[in-house]
Order: structure tokens, then C-alpha cells, then sequence
């Protein structure tokens, strides 16, 4: 599919499209940081990187599937993406009418995303530089150990039925960038490699994944609980599988 | 979701184990995509891949025969050394039966290291040097959707060192996903009876 996909991305490089999407980027400075996870506390590296400054929409989604109709909900595939793909919409090309065409996109599976960025010769963003720039608030690019920040976070969590508000609608970070927390959960490129799920309890060559409370006490901030919910969330997830409060927004590299 | 395994009921609703809803089997048989394959078929992926060879192959080739896939790194030190060696014992075990229409391929999720000289390297030390092991480089995007295909987790700790899940998955002949076995040291007759059964059908 990947290879079809970019061979019709390049045929189609002129179209409208590809056009509009790529405004809307924000510049990104690169730094290192601590993650929740990560052996050692290790410290991790950030290249510099652009990032979409909102989620990607429900009528940016509408031109996508109209250049790339194999992402259609009648023609997608079943390795690709679970029944519930764009089940809210009303027909292959239109939303449902409870759907705000400036809404962010939801319903769609990692590859549908991943597909969604490559046509636009840009990709999904790494758990790491996600969190990166969804560590900021108004003024700080590292706004963790600030009173407000979890709490503003865990107030959306719970907050039903944000997915249908309209991008930008909640406060623009440090970097310039809307939305990472109060509207959807976003895909990212490896959300798969969170190894704190029952599997890895079994499965994998680090003890500290042993157990659930290790996992825990393993964790850098233990104060950060609304990212113990992403981190959660991710590892729950399979590629194909599709929610309701589940979009995703694209980057791409600073050197490209 | 292993909710209830293979169970089935007669009536529509939810799954009253885990409260999800219940597909209708129908709509879980085959259907064929536009390049030719089952919808659920891990040939729709159509990355290109470097055999330990040094040949440049797409997945489709490998139609035809049952398929068992694992993903190591040849840096690794902990658990792959046993999951090559389960990977070993099972074709040892399904060759004993006198099943051959099997290959046995190892996909190596750190594609910047494993070149196809290191994997034939490995190859040979590890006596899967035969015509039914193939060793698979890809790039770091193919390798990722290959992963989320056959949901194994992983992730770079260090340059040399990765964290992963330990799954080996058996594929039909038409690329659709028959069985997985997780974890280390698992007893391998499950997979061995799948493995000779799919062969053989």
C-alpha cells in the first residue's frame, strides 16, 4: 500500500490538497528532556522539527479521502483499520450531521494517519517529540512542575464530548501550537513501543516492566498523572483499531 | 481481543465477557482487496525489504507457503538468543513431522545496524543458513507498520540496546494472521500443531 500511496502522492503533488496543508506549521527548537518512561532517567534528544499547529480536521480529512479514495470507509481495508473507521460519518464523503467540519478528525486508525501524513510528504510525530511540545503551557516550554498544568489536563479528561469542538479552541502553547491537550488524543508514529501493557508483563527483557506498580514507581514524575493516561491510552491501542476521541496532527522535519 | 476465544453466538449484542460488540461472522470471512489479496491479508503491505541475500523482496513473494515471523535484532543479547533458539526448536519440531512447505522468517527491528551481511552473519552462527530462513531488513517506517501488523511492541533504548515484545506469528499461505505465541520458554507444541495443520490445509 505504502508504495501506491506515494507514487499517487507524487502524481497528485500539485493538488489543492497538498497545497493548503502545508501552511500551518510551527517551528519547533529542538533540546532534550526527561520522559515519563525511560531507563535510567535517561535524558532524550529533540531535533529540531515543524509541527501542525492544529489536529488535522474533519473537512481537511474530507479532501484527503476525495485525492486518495482508498481510505474511503467503503473501500478501506480490514488489515488497515477496525469497523468503526469514520463510522460517524454519513456517507463515504460527507460528515455526519452532528459533525463540525472544523472538528478534529477522529475515527481513523494509525495507518490511516500515517497514510494522511506521508501524502503531504510529512509524518506522524514520535511519542517523544509529542510530549515535548505538549509539556508547555502558555509561557513555558516546560510547564510540568507548574500547579495549573495537570490540573488543566485532568479537568478535560473529565470533560465529555470535546472531540466535536472546533481546533484552536483551547489555548495556544509556547511553541505557537493549539490543542494538544482538551480536545482529542492524537496517534503517534511509535505509540505502539510503551511496553507497560499485560503483554510486556510476560513478554519483555526488562525486569522493571515486570509489574504494574514497578512500572509506576518506575515512572520520572510521579506527579504526572495526566501523562500516565496518555502513556496508558497509547499502550492499549493496535494500529487498525479506531475511537471516538482518537486524531492525530503531523510534523516534519526541520532539514527537509 | 481474546475475549472468548473462537466462541460464537447465535443472537446479536455484546460480548457479555468484555461488553464489546459482537461482529457477525460473515462479515469476519475474507474479502479480497484491490491488489488481489484478503482484506486481512499482511501482503497489502507493499514496503520493500533486503533479504540476508542481499535481494531487494516485497512480502507478496513470500505467497505461498506458511509463514512463521519474528522480530529480533542481532545486537541483542537477552531474549533474543531464546527466541531464536524457540524459533529453531519449532522448525526442527514441524521438519520431524515431515511439514516443509513452511519459511521461517526473522525481521530485525533495528534496520540501521542489520545490514544483509550481519543477518547472513547471523544466519550462519545460528545454523538457519537453509533455503527455509529468511532474515528481513527494512527501514524504520516499514519495520513500524510490520510491528503494528502483528502488534509487537518495541523501542530504542539505546543505540545497541532495544526493549521488546516476544511474539513469534504464524501466517497462512495467504498472508492471514493464524496464530501468535507470546512470551519466553512457552511450550512450543501449540504452535508446532498450528504450524503443520496450516501447512497442511
Amino acid at each position: 500500500m505504502k508504495t501506491t500511496i506515494r507514487l499517487a502522492c507524487i502524481a497528485l503533488f500539485a493538488l489543492s490538497f497538498q497545497a493548503a496543508s502545508q501552511s500551518n506549521m510551527v517551528f519547533i527548537k529542538g533540546g532534550s528532556y526527561t520522559p515519563l518512561y525511560g531507563r535510567d532517567s535517561m535524558q532524550v534528544a529533540i531535533e529540531d522539527f515543524y509541527m501542525d499547529t492544529y489536529p488535522v480536521t474533519n473537512e481537511a480529512y474530507v479532501a484527503f479521502i476525495q485525492a486518495y479514495p482508498e481510505w474511503k470507509r467503503s473501500r478501506v481495508i480490514k488489515l488497515f483499520a477496525d469497523g468503526n473507521y469514520l463510522r460517524k460519518w454519513a456517507t463515504d464523503k460527507t460528515l455526519g450531521t452532528e459533525q463540525s467540519a472544523t472538528a478534529a478528525i477522529t475515527g481513523i486508525s494509525w495507518f490511516a494517519a500515517n497514510a494522511y501524513c506521508e501524502c503531504q510528504g510529512k509524518r506522524l510525530p514520535s511519542i517523544d517529540e509529542w510530549e515535548y511540545v505538549a509539556m508547555a503551557n502558555e509561557s513555558l516550554p516546560d510547564a510540568r512542575f507548574t500547579e495549573n498544568y495537570n490540573a488543566y489536563i485532568l479537568s478535560w479528561y473529565e470533560k465529555p464530548h470535546t472531540s466535536n469542538n472546533d481546533v484552536g479552541s483551547t489555548f495556544k502553547n509556547y511553541w505557537g501550537v493549539y490543542d494538544l491537550h482538551g480536545l482529542v488524543w492524537e496517534w503517534t508514529s511509535d505509540f505502539n513501543s510503551v511496553l507497560i501493557s499485560g503483554e510486556s508483563r510476560k513478554d519483555v527483557d526488562n525486569d522493571a516492566n515486570l509489574f504494574c506498580g514497578k512500572a509506576a514507581i518506575g515512572a520520572n514524575d510521579l506527579m504526572n498523572y495526566a501523562a500516565f493516561m496518555r502513556y496508558a491510552i497509547r499502550s492499549s491501542l493496535k494500529a487498525r483499531y479506531t475511537m471516538n476521541n482518537l486524531g492525530f496532527r503531523c510534523v516534519k522535519n526541520a532539514n527537509d | 481481543m481474546a475475549c472468548e476465544g473462537e466462541k460464537t453466538y447465535d443472537d446479536t449484542g455484546a460480548c457479555p465477557v468484555c461488553h464489546m460488540d459482537l461482529l457477525t461472522t460473515a462479515s469476519l470471512t475474507p474479502e479480497l482487496s484491490e491488489i488481489g489479496h484478503s482484506e486481512s491479508s499482511i501482503f497489502n503491505l507493499t514496503s520493500q525489504w533486503h533479504t540476508e541475500e542481499g535481494e531487494k523482496i516485497l512480502l507478496e513473494e513470500l505467497k505461498g507457503q506458511t509463514l512463521v515471523m519474528v522480530m529480533i535484532y542481532t545486537t541483542c543479547k537477552a531474549a533474543c538468543p531464546r527466541l531464536v533458539a524457540d524459533m529453531r526448536r519449532i522448525e526442527e519440531l514441524v521438519a520431524k513431522e515431515g511439514s516443509d512447505d513452511v519459511r521461517y522468517v526473522l525481521i530485525s527491528i533495528d534496520p540501521e545496524t542489520d545490514n544483509p551481511e550481519r543477518l547472513k552473519a547471523f544466519a550462519i552462527e545460528n545454523s538457519m543458513n537453509g533455503p527455509q530462513w529468511t532474515f528481513l531488513q527494512g527501514t524504520i517506517h516499514s519495520v513500524r507498520e510490520l510491528a503494528n501488523v502483528l502488534a509487537v511492541k518495541y523501542k530504542q533504548i539505546s543505540p545497541m540496546d532495544f526493549s521488546h515484545s516476544n511474539i513469534i506469528s504464524v501466517f497462512n499461505a495467504e498472508g492471514i494472521l493464524v496464530h501468535q505465541q507470546e512470551g519466553l520458554g512457552v511450550d512450543n507444541e501449540v504452535i508446532v500443531q498450528q504450524i503443520i495443520k496450516t501447512s497442511s490445509t
